[in-house]
């Protein structure tokens, strides 16, 4: 960034009394960087509640890509077809791909996959509730992409210009497979949409599952969202939680008529005036139910990745074994660190 | 891969190679979710994407890729036994995979400098099979020489898979590649990746359940036809759709 000699040169000047350095210059510096659309980087100053925010924040997304793995991959060894075989198969390693470049992005703010992966196995840390619903039918596979991924999209793209930029530009990659991700499910739902009447009604039931759960996705409404305001005016956050569920609404609408599927609202309907789709109230009940650890997955989804965890020390422990014996390092190796 | 149709590839050949490739595939899509570390989540998935890769191109030489995989009974399947059996723990999932990738390097090696039918096919395929078969050295190596106890089961690993490796080398028609020079070749390499690995290359015998080549013969182990149930359930459940 720009500033990044600025900052250093107000370093030098409030270096003098070892102990006592005064970050007023820091943070000057850093405020305008952030007003100025800089990135700020990792050896950057930056202040204690900014990396912690972002911390919490990317470690959040990082649990969300590996657990929801797993509703996913539930359909891995049923897909009907090989070509939808091929492509869930890798939309699912994208999404360990996504966890490995955002726990990479967590740690250039001092903190590790461990220690992040202990928060998650240990419930200190959260990952997307989305997740904690299950996947019963094959249609629910393209509902995830059309409508989870959709909704990801919709938060995500605006993340690409983070003021945090490890971050932005873990993002920019990870928008581009997850716009993939959105299609191959829009994909997947049309040619059930358009198959036998069974399938229709495959795809009808999953919609009608996934759609208020996806809205609830954006988080509580602007006036109860407590880490928003801050997060905007550090440019973490772009968009409040409404404005960005109203702009997936009114994207949705027209795609679900195209699908020649139907939205689970009858309140659902064009407002000429705001020149948006007005739309039903989410039931917040169970929104906060599902974070509290009471949806229908949370228990399976945790204990099933503590289990592959569990089970997977003794293989950790060769692999550092080995690098120790072989390489004389500490046995610090790509794979052993989780 | 369209320089060669299904009228010159020999389907018994194209089955036997295809079946291969997407019941290992299968398998090794089961991990997704329950991989001992997040490196390889992507490892894994990357070498059932390779095969089943394989697989679609090796099926539509022989017919339909979805009437072959989801339509046949289970005495149709013509792939090894060493393939279709069970994870196990990650040193048996690593075992199957150092038997098999050390067989399809040498054989897709083969096949890629003849001007057979499967020519086109082994050309690209070996260059993934290079990868998985040191994927699996690597990890051969570290859990052999790893902790007693990573040595301890992969060294069990290796003795319960290797009565399944004598099928790879009988022959199978079309295939014009010589089985015995191939196998020579192979135990070479397998024993001088265990002995780095600190593992002791198995004794007993290097044949299946009944006799080597059962698989290939449309024999198969009980595990299979479940393995089978699941990957063919919903595709069978809504006969003549389209996906």
């Amino acid at each position: 960034m720009a500033t990044a000699a600025a900052q250093r040169t107000a370093g030098t000047e409030t270096d003098g009394a070892p102990g006592t350095v005064d970050t007023t210059a820091y943070q000057h510096a850093f405020d305008a960087a952030v007003a100025a659309d800089e990135r700020i980087e990792p050896r950057d100053w930056m202040p204690d509640a900014y990396r912690s925010t972002l911390i919490r924040q990317i470690a959040q997304h990082a649990h969300s890509e590996i657990i929801g793995m797993q509703p996913e991959a539930n359909w891995i060894t049923r897909a009907p077809s090989l070509r939808r075989k091929a492509i869930l198969m890798a939309k699912v390693q994208d999404e360990a791909g996504h966890g490995l470049y955002l726990y990479s992005a967590a740690e250039t703010l001092g903190t590790s996959r461990d220690e992040l992966l202990d928060k998650l196995h240990t419930g200190r840390q959260k990952y997307s509730s989305i997740f904690n619903y299950p996947t019963l039918t094959w249609a629910d596979v393209g509902a995830i992409g059309w409508l989870v991924d959709g909704a990801a999209i919709t938060n995500q793209v605006p993340l690409c210009r983070c003021s945090y930029g490890p971050y932005a530009r873990a993002m920019v990659r990870i928008c581009k497979e997850e716009s993939f991700h959105q299609r191959q499910g829009y994909e997947l739902l049309l040619a059930l949409g358009k198959g036998t009447p069974e399938q229709h009604a495959m795809a009808q039931d999953a919609v009608n599952r996934w759609w208020w759960p996806s809205l609830m996705m954006f988080g509580p409404p602007d006036d109860e969202s407590q880490h928003s305001a801050q997060s905007m005016e550090w440019k973490i956050k772009r968009h409040s939680n409404d404005e960005l569920r109203q702009r997936f609404v009114d994207i949705c609408v027209p795609q679900a008529e195209s699908l020649g599927l139907t939205l689970p609202d009858p309140d659902l309907r064009w407002n000429e005036e705001r020149g948006h789709h007005d739309f039903g109230s989410i039931d917040w009940t169970e929104f906060w139910e599902v974070l509290k650890g009471n949806g229908p997955c949370n228990e399976q989804r945790i204990t099933q990745r503590k289990r592959a965890h569990d089970e997977g020390a003794w293989v950790r422990e060769a692999a550092a074994a080995y690098a120790a014996k072989h390489t004389g390092g500490t046995g610090e190796t790509g794979a052993t660190r989780a | 891969m369209t320089a060669t149709g299904p009228a010159t590839a020999p389907v018994t050949a194209a089955l036997a190679l295809g079946d291969d490739a997407l019941v290992l595939s299968h398998r090794l899509g089961e991990w997704a979710g329950h991989a001992p570390v997040l490196e390889e989540e992507v490892a894994l998935a990357n070498i059932a994407l390779d095969l089943l890769g394989q697989a679609r191109v090796l099926l539509s030489l022989a017919g339909d890729e979805d009437e072959l995989a989801y339509l046949r009974e289970e005495r149709a399947f013509r792939n090894l036994q060493l393939v279709e059996q069970p994870n196990g723990d990650f040193a048996h999932t690593i075992a199957r995979q150092l038997y098999f990738s050390t067989y399809q390097q040498l054989l897709y090696a083969e096949l890629a400098a003849g001007d057979g039918p499967f020519a086109p096919l082994a050309a690209k395929a070996v260059k993934e099979v290079a990868y998985h078969r040191d994927h699996a050295e690597q990890w051969t190596l570290r859990l052999g020489d790893g902790t007693q106890s990573s040595h301890e089961r992969t060294q069990r690993a290796c003795d319960a898979l290797w009565r399944f490796t004598g099928e790879m080398f009988q022959p199978v028609e079309g295939l014009t590649t010589d089985p015995a020079a191939l196998e020579t070749r192979w135990l070479e390499s397998v024993t001088d990746v265990l002995g780095r690995a600190t593992l002791t290359v198995p004794e007993g015998p290097r044949s299946g359940a009944w006799t080597a080549g059962a698989g290939r013969q449309g024999l198969h182990t009980e595990s299979f036809g479940r393995m089978l149930a699941e990957m063919q359930h919903l595709h069978r459940s809504h006969p003549g759709a389209s996906w």
